[in-house]
């Protein structure tokens, strides 16, 4: 039996900028994993990468990774996808830099 | 060291500028990413986790002050203001924007330095022991050979897209310290019975998913043959190796699945082949590389202010005592600078520090500084009465960690907290690893002791050969950790041992203490090192330290 599908969001890194970002709702893409869109239909996630890969110009390998809805959107379920949104453990750079300039 | 040439120089402007019309290309979309990912690649440009990588070539590990400070202005200007010392001599940067990768490089190439087939499936940079030319065991230095070999590998049209990436690795002295049966390919520069110097090379050596430690193909290879030879052995290897599954395409695999012998008789082949056609001109390049190596005018002098400070100051003395080795001149030490505090990131160096080590090797070490695979750094010349001042200005930049070849001074690769392909994190587990046994205050009396961290099975972080090998990987979605013991990165090269069930992240730490807790008990006095200890009694007391539990079910 196939697996059950689980929720997705669309991923990548930027071309310029080499950093993660999400797709959102409308089409444009977000650094932010809470503001990504939450895809819960498989085929609709198979539709939603092939727009991805359709903007090379911003988007890098773009996947689908599992993703789970929270209060404040999507939640990583796994701790790549954690340390991706978040950054390296040794030091505050990456993405935490960025929400500790706020 | 070497100097670039006319010839160098225009080579990698022109190459510079290509990666530059290149980079641009992708940005207006000319190329597509499946385009241009082989191009960067061989150009040193990973994409990895939160950013782009730009791995820099350190060919055979030397470095001069300007080199040094050219690094520490990349830290500074294009990244965040660090750079990461590789267990491959190179040095990574973690976070350059695409746009700046061009002018990264136009600053490396104006003092002699590339990131040409730091990756890709190619020849990669050349290491080479890391107190080559200072070693008192060396029959000769090992950095010309590499030099005519970096030359000779670079842009090669033979071997720019292999099924799979080649590393080769030089060695002049008797003690293995550049893991020379762990490399697809190693030059061990030897004497024979008529004293003249030759050349052994071993093939099929490597880490990764299928260790294998490096087996003598020649035992001696004259001087003018070595190149012909080198070639000949990746050209067998290029044609035959597998292609249909990258992980049974590196030269281990090959000489596994065909026998030393036929290896060997396909070499002999195919050098009868391309031998005639080096028709001397790599012997007359040879001849003017070595002297680009010439060894410096060592000073004479005795060594007093460096025993009064030795008898006077205890901390001068614990670092002079770790971090020093004997040096092939009198009055002379070879300096290693620890990138191993405790607690820090294995292998990081702030572009301040990076100034301070260039400072100290332009006024006091003969203006030479290598990089180990050990992620450290050396000053291979020094006299001893200078060493005072040495360790003064280490303190100042904090770099003084007196603990080279003890429990912190741990090789780990980037793991999961920068790499793409890691299932584990690697930097966080050495870090409270070197924490916690600087808290117990124990390495000093527990001895030379190697632990090194791989975060995946590709094995960056030599676990394999670690004396404490600790390989991280993804359990049903959790960090999971398994250790090996007995591993020896030296020329009694050997692969570690699995002790067992992994560990979880929590557990891995305490893991480790339980082992050294074992060696001190099982050890023949304090003489006996870890190792030898593990050789003499085997796996089943750290076995049993471990996992009592199970042990207790067998009962």
């Amino acid at each position: 039996m196939a697996r059950a599908f689980t929720p997705k969001v669309v991923t990548a890194n930027d071309l310029l900028e080499g950093d993660v970002i999400y797709l959102t709702a409308d089409n444009s893409w977000t650094r932010s994993l809470s503001a990504a869109e939450l895809i819960t239909d498989e085929a609709d996630a198979q539709l939603r990468l092939l727009e991805a890969q359709s903007q090379p110009k911003i988007a890098v390998g773009p996947y689908l990774a599992d993703a789970k809805a929270g209060a404040n959107g999507p939640e990583p379920t796994h701790f790549r996808e954690e340390f991706r949104r978040t950054g390296p453990s040794n030091y505050d750079h990456g993405k935490q830099e960025a929400t500790a300039d706020v | 060291m070497y100097k670039y040439n006319d010839f160098d120089a225009a080579f990698l402007a022109e190459r510079n500028r290509q990666f530059r019309a290149q980079v641009e290309r992708r940005i207006d979309g000319a190329l597509t990413e499946d385009e241009f990912k082989p191009l960067r690649l061989m150009n040193g440009l990973y994409l990895q986790l939160h950013a782009y990588m730009l791995r820099v070539a350190i060919p055979y590990g030397t470095l001069n002050p300007d080199q040094m400070r050219a690094l520490a202005l990349l830290a500074q200007k294009w990244d965040k203001g660090y750079g990461h010392f590789t267990t491959r001599q190179n040095i990574q940067y973690n976070w350059p924007k695409l746009r700046d990768v061009p002018d990264m490089l136009d600053a490396l190439a104006e003092v002699n330095l590339h990131a040409i087939q730091t990756s890709g499936n190619t020849i990669r940079n050349v290491t080479a022991d890391h107190f080559a030319g200072a070693a008192a065991d060396e029959i000769e230095d090992p950095r010309p050979i590499a030099e005519l070999i970096r030359q000779w590998s670079t842009d090669h049209p033979e071997f720019q897209f292999m099924g799979r990436k080649f590393k080769i690795a030089v060695s002049g002295a008797s003690n293995d310290r550049a893991v020379l049966k762990a490399h697809d390919l190693a030059v061990q520069i030897v004497k024979n019975e008529e004293g003249e110097v030759g050349y052994q090379v071993l093939v099929g050596g490597g880490l990764g998913r299928t260790p294998m430690i490096g087996k003598v193909l020649n035992d001696f290879v004259a001087a003018d043959d070595l190149l012909p030879y080198i070639e000949s052995v990746i050209s067998v290897w290029n044609q035959l190796g597998r292609r249909d599954n990258k992980y049974k395409a590196r030269i281990k695999i090959t000489v596994h699945e065909l026998g030393l012998d036929k290896i060997r008789e396909l070499t002999e082949e195919r050098f009868a082949q391309v031998r005639p056609t080096f028709g001397g001109a790599d012997q007359a390049l040879f001849e003017d590389i070595k002297r680009h190596f010439a060894a410096p005018a060592f000073r004479d002098g005795g060594t007093e202010a460096f025993d009064a400070a030795y008898d006077a100051d205890p901390v001068f003395r614990a670092w002079a005592d770790t971090n020093l080795a004997a040096h092939k001149a009198p009055g002379h030490a070879i300096a290693t600078i620890s990138i191993k505090k405790h607690g820090a990131t294995p292998g990081d160096a702030t572009a301040e520090q990076m100034r301070a080590m260039a400072d100290i090797a332009e006024e006091f070490a003969y203006g030479e500084l290598r990089i180990s695979h050990e992620q450290n750094v050396i000053l291979p010349h020094v006299h001893k009465n200078d060493l005072p001042a040495i360790h003064a200005r280490l303190k100042a930049a904090d770099l003084a960690t007196a603990n080279i070849g003890l429990i912190s001074d741990i090789i780990a690769c980037p793991g999961m907290d920068y790499c793409a392909l890691a299932t584990a994190r690697s930097i966080p587990v050495a870090q409270e690893i070197a924490t916690r046994f600087e808290d117990l205050k124990m390495e000093h009396d527990v001895g030379h002791l190697q632990i090194k961290i791989s975060g995946c099975i590709n094995a960056c972080g030599h676990h394999h050969v670690g004396h404490i090998g600790i390989l991280g990987l993804d359990r049903a979605g959790v960090e999971n950790y398994q250790i090996t013991l007995g591993g020896d990165a030296t020329e009694t090269a050997a692969i570690g041992t699995r002790t067992g069930p992994g560990f979880a992240y929590d557990e891995i730490v305490p893991a480790v203490e339980r082992i050294v807790e074992t060696y001190l008990a099982q050890r023949d006095g304090a003489e006996e090192t870890f190792l030898q200890t593990f050789r003499r009694v085997g796996m089943e007391p750290f076995k049993t330290a471990l996992y009592p539990a199970s042990e207790k079910k067998v009962a």
